[in-house]
């Protein structure tokens, strides 16, 4: 069974069309990032997965219906959903003794044992503790919870980059054993890069571009290119060009390494520049829609 | 299966079949729990009018102004030998009232205020039983406070009555005998359960309704509806009926109190209103079902809503 399963899920805000026809399909036991601009749709398409938002067509999440089973699907789902929304009057031995008593899979042991790492205290409020403390808090209250889907919906936004880099290392040492699936939307994409088993890109509702990691990896290739052999990487169609300090870098789909090699030094692009790429495919067929 | 070698495996099917849920009377009760963390002038204020009374009824007792009631021989003195302690449980309901009224226009609004739904709402607990917690607040919790200190307040208050007796050399069994204190508990119990929790709950859920609706201005969403039929009613019909409806709904001069035979609703009082006549009267029963309605459409909406 997958965890995550759309057919059609469309969502409109008025005239604003939000999701339009998402299908999906997240199986159990990978890392998947969703990345797309800023209104592309991601925290619309998160909010429906996690019933916190009414949708129009199909969508299971671990076999359910997530606008009204939220309650039950809760107990196998954690999610953030935003920085710092952590209730600002209590106290973590507060927060702590509520999901004890609310919530059937939580280790209060592991979470005191994760936050005894940190610098969090149990008598503190959440008020007293910064933005950054307060996402840690967060994330040893989620991590504590034997779940079977985490959803991570720009979890370090505004973060400073020592929290973010903590973030996704915990994430990753102390977390994912394999069994678990996470969904994580940022914009922060070099900071995943290395953590994620799919990749998806989000546009206007829909969805561009969906490979795992592995195909990326081999699907995907940069070449950066002397001048005098310009003219025959362009002959081999890439992909995106953009110039550098002493030539340029252009980005290939499906050409053979070994031909590239000649050429100049091939590695693999990074998601921020596949992502780049892609998005001005997108606008450039849209204007040629247009004309 | 108690081999060595199943023991990882045994172990990790303890550990799956691990309880799936809890009984939904845990998650109420916890939900109950965080309300009190969040809102504590649920008990503190209570608490505070008790000793505000308290210190106001040891000063005039020094100042000897009661004693003249506590001369038990005295004409007048059965009437008045009660009237602090009914003062006293009076200001406690009143404070019963305000804090309700306010606690439940924020209720359903400060979690959106502060985005804390977002969290609340990742954890196994369902939108009824949120709004369930909530209502037990103004339904069950505070009426049940306010009747412990107002009981805990007036022991205080007889103990020093007791003393003041004594110190005139008069009998406390006379004090104790005029004022039967177990009766007196008992009625102020049943007073703040029919008067204070089950007649103005429709005012209450309408509050949480309006707490969970409103993006911002709680109390003029709440208000002006009311203020609005009430105004539209006294120039198209020159009547007062919504506004005295609303009020004594609040208030607890309810018409079917104000029926009764004798003075009408409060103070000393409750007596000449019997739980026959409460239960049967069809006011009851339509506020009960029109809370249903308010709740049933906040739970409703606490599904749609997210922070604001």
């Amino acid at each position: 069974m997958a965890c995550i399963e759309s057919r059609g899920l469309r969502k409109a805000f008025g005239k604003t069309t939000a999701l339009d026809g998402v299908d999906l399909r997240v199986e159990e036991g990978r890392i998947l990032g969703i990345i797309g601009p800023n209104g592309a749709g991601k925290t619309t398409a998160l909010n429906a997965i996690l019933g916190l938002a009414a949708y129009e067509g199909e969508l299971r999440v671990l076999g359910r219906d997530p606008w009204n089973e939220r309650d039950q699907l809760m107990r196998d789902v954690c999610f953030i959903s935003d920085v710092a929304v952590l209730p600002r009057w209590a106290r973590v031995s507060q927060l702590l003794e509520y999901i004890v008593g609310v919530h059937p899979r939580f280790d209060r042991a592991k979470a005191e044992g994760f936050l005894a790492k940190t610098s969090i205290r149990l008598a503190n409020k959440v008020r007293e503790l910064s933005k950054g403390m307060v996402t840690q808090l967060h994330l040893a209250l989620i991590m504590a919870i034997d779940a079977r889907l985490l959803v991570l919906d720009e979890p370090t936004l505004g973060l400073d980059i020592l929290y973010r880099k903590q973030f996704y290392d915990s994430l990753l040492n102390d977390y994912f054993d394999r069994s678990r699936t996470i969904v994580v939307a940022t914009h922060q994409v070099e900071e995943i890069e290395h953590v994620l088993t799919d990749l998806m890109f989000i546009n206007r509702g829909r969805i561009v571009f969906q490979s795992s990691m592995d195909e990326f990896e081999s699907r995907y290739l940069e070449v950066m290119v002397h001048p005098e052999k310009a003219a025959a990487a362009r002959a081999l169609k890439p992909v995106q060009e953009r110039q550098v300090f002493g030539g340029s870098i252009l980005l290939f789909d499906g050409v053979d390494r070994q031909q590239l090699a000649e050429l100049g030094e091939v590695r693999t692009p990074s998601i921020a520049d596949l992502f780049v790429a892609v998005m001005g495919q997108q606008s450039s067929q849209a204007q040629g829609a247009s004309r | 299966m108690s081999t060595p070698s199943n023991a990882m495996s045994e172990s990790f099917q303890a550990q799956s079949v691990a309880p799936a849920a809890f009984p939904a009377t845990r998650a109420l009760y916890w939900s109950v729990r965080r309300e009190l963390w969040e809102n504590r002038s649920i008990y503190i204020a209570p608490l505070a009018v008790a000793a505000v009374a308290l210190f106001a009824f040891s000063m005039s007792a020094i100042a000897g102004i009661w004693e003249k009631s506590l001369r038990l021989d005295s004409a007048h003195a059965s009437g008045t030998v009660t009237q602090p302690y009914d003062i006293a449980a009076g200001l406690l309901m009143l404070t019963c009232i305000v804090v309700s009224v306010f606690y439940c226009l924020d209720a359903l609004h400060s979690e959106r205020r502060d985005r804390s739904i977002l969290f609340w709402k990742s954890l196994p607990v369902s939108d009824l039983t949120t709004v369930l917690a909530k209502v037990s607040i103004p339904l069950v919790v505070l009426p049940l406070l306010t009747f412990a200190i107002a009981v805990a307040m007036q022991g205080i208050m007889l103990l020093l009555s007791s003393l003041i007796v004594l110190g005139m050399g008069q009998s406390v069994a006379a004090l104790w005998t005029k004022l039967s204190f177990f009766r007196m508990s008992l009625l102020m119990l049943y007073h703040i359960l029919t008067a204070h929790a089950l007649w103005p709950l429709p005012v209450y859920c309408w509050l949480l309704l309006v707490s969970g609706w409103a993006r911002r201005a709680t109390f003029l969403w709440a208000a002006l509806p009311l203020v609005a039929i009430g105004g539209v009613e006294l120039i198209v019909f020159r009547s007062w009926h919504f506004a005295a409806l609303v009020g004594s709904r609040l208030i607890g001069a309810a018409p079917v109190f104000a029926s009764m035979p004798g003075d009408g609703f409060p103070s000393g009082p409750m007596t000449h209103i019997t739980a026959g006549t409460f239960l049967s009267s069809p006011g009851l029963w339509i506020g009960l079902v029109v809370s249903a309605a308010f709740l049933a459409a906040a739970v409703r909406l606490r599904r749609y809503q997210g922070p604001i």
